[in-house]
């Protein structure tokens, strides 16, 4: 099964040629982040790239993937914590009356160009 | 080496389509829901039973996603509804360019309700914004009581959950099935997400499923 990971390296794939052909720069690493809902397997992800990436500008390129945790606010003391399902309540002061912050999105942070 | 931040939505492509869709769905004051499941879970087989429930009250069109074949769609439209198939070819998840395309070839305009079934797929699809009005996860009861813990995105992200086959509870059960800690562990995730205990099977809890929707779709009007 095509696994969502190959339409998010596709999506990668060609917006990195396109700052690789804006600087005629070869690309050799980019840093990714997502949120927990993305559902991201870096090894998915990287395997994905890896075989599309062949033969083209971002081969052999590496790739960094940040997860951002889901965060929680709580309702009672306004902390804002990282979310856990297995514990769910405010670690600061034990209430579970919190409501969930959004989702981080899927995001291209950066890109490492070689000088070479 | 130098590097260049770039700070760019990966998806914004599936984004666009999605804005598009929703969009189009607004304007035309439709619901549009995208039903989210493992595969087996009796996906079809509610949608069958809810058009016909439904029959004389509102219209109903499905946009059925599947990697192959077209089985599921031949059954919605043995029903009479208007069903478009599209076939993912392999992906794990329909894209908002193909529903984009389903809502194109289905007559939009004369229906109140148009349900997406996603490819069956408990993870993937859950990451793709399609531009519907709302997402509604089903969780059959073979599948056990511990997936809202094991995939939480698409319990947090869904307006209600159908837990189908509760015909197998009960005092004759043959399987081990705590609704409660489903309707705990899901609530824990999503507060405001409505449950609906249904058997596609012998129709149990189709009375309250069905009447939210005809509510859902009323507030739209």
């Amino acid at each position: 099964m095509l696994m969502h990971e190959t339409m998010v390296a596709q999506s990668l794939l060609s917006t990195i040629s396109a700052e690789a052909a804006k600087r005629s720069a070869k690309p050799v690493s980019a840093k990714i982040s997502c949120g927990v809902l993305n559902a991201i397997n870096d090894d998915v992800l990287c395997f994905a790239f890896d075989a599309i990436a062949k033969d083209t500008a971002c081969e052999g390129m590496k790739l960094e993937i940040e997860h951002k945790q889901l965060q929680g606010r709580c309702k009672s003391c306004a902390e804002i914590f990282e979310f856990e399902l297995c514990q769910p309540v405010c670690p600061k002061c034990g209430s579970g009356d919190f409501e969930l912050q959004p989702d981080a999105a899927l995001v291209l942070e950066e890109i490492e160009f070689s000088t070479e | 080496m130098y590097k260049v931040k770039v700070g760019k939505k990966i998806l914004s492509a599936n984004e666009e389509y999605a804005v598009k869709n929703s969009r189009l769905l607004a304007e035309q004051k439709k619901l549009c829901l995208n039903m989210i499941s493992s595969p087996g879970s009796g996906k079809t087989t509610i949608l069958v039973k809810t058009i016909n429930e439904l029959k004389g009250k509102i219209k109903i069109g499905v946009i059925e996603g599947d990697i192959q074949t077209d089985i599921d769609a031949e059954r919605i439209k043995a029903t009479g509804a208007p069903v478009i198939q599209i076939n993912t070819e392999g992906a794990c998840h329909l894209s908002a360019a193909q529903v984009s395309s389903g809502l194109e070839r289905l007559p939009v305009s004369d229906l109140d309700l148009i349900f997406i079934e996603n490819v069956g797929n408990l993870v993937c699809p859950s990451a793709f914004e399609l531009g519907e009005t709302g997402k509604v996860a089903v969780l059959s009861v073979p599948e056990g009581d511990d997936k809202p813990a094991k995939y939480p995105a698409i319990f947090a992200k869904s307006k209600a959950l159908l837990v189908n086959k509760v015909d197998l509870l009960g005092a004759q059960a043959q399987v081990d099935f705590d609704v409660e800690r489903v309707k705990a562990d899901a609530r824990k995730l999503n507060k405001s997400i409505e449950i609906f205990l249904i058997s596609a099977r012998t129709g149990e809890g189709f009375a309250e499923w069905c009447g939210w929707l005809l509510r859902a779709v009323e507030e739209l009007r």
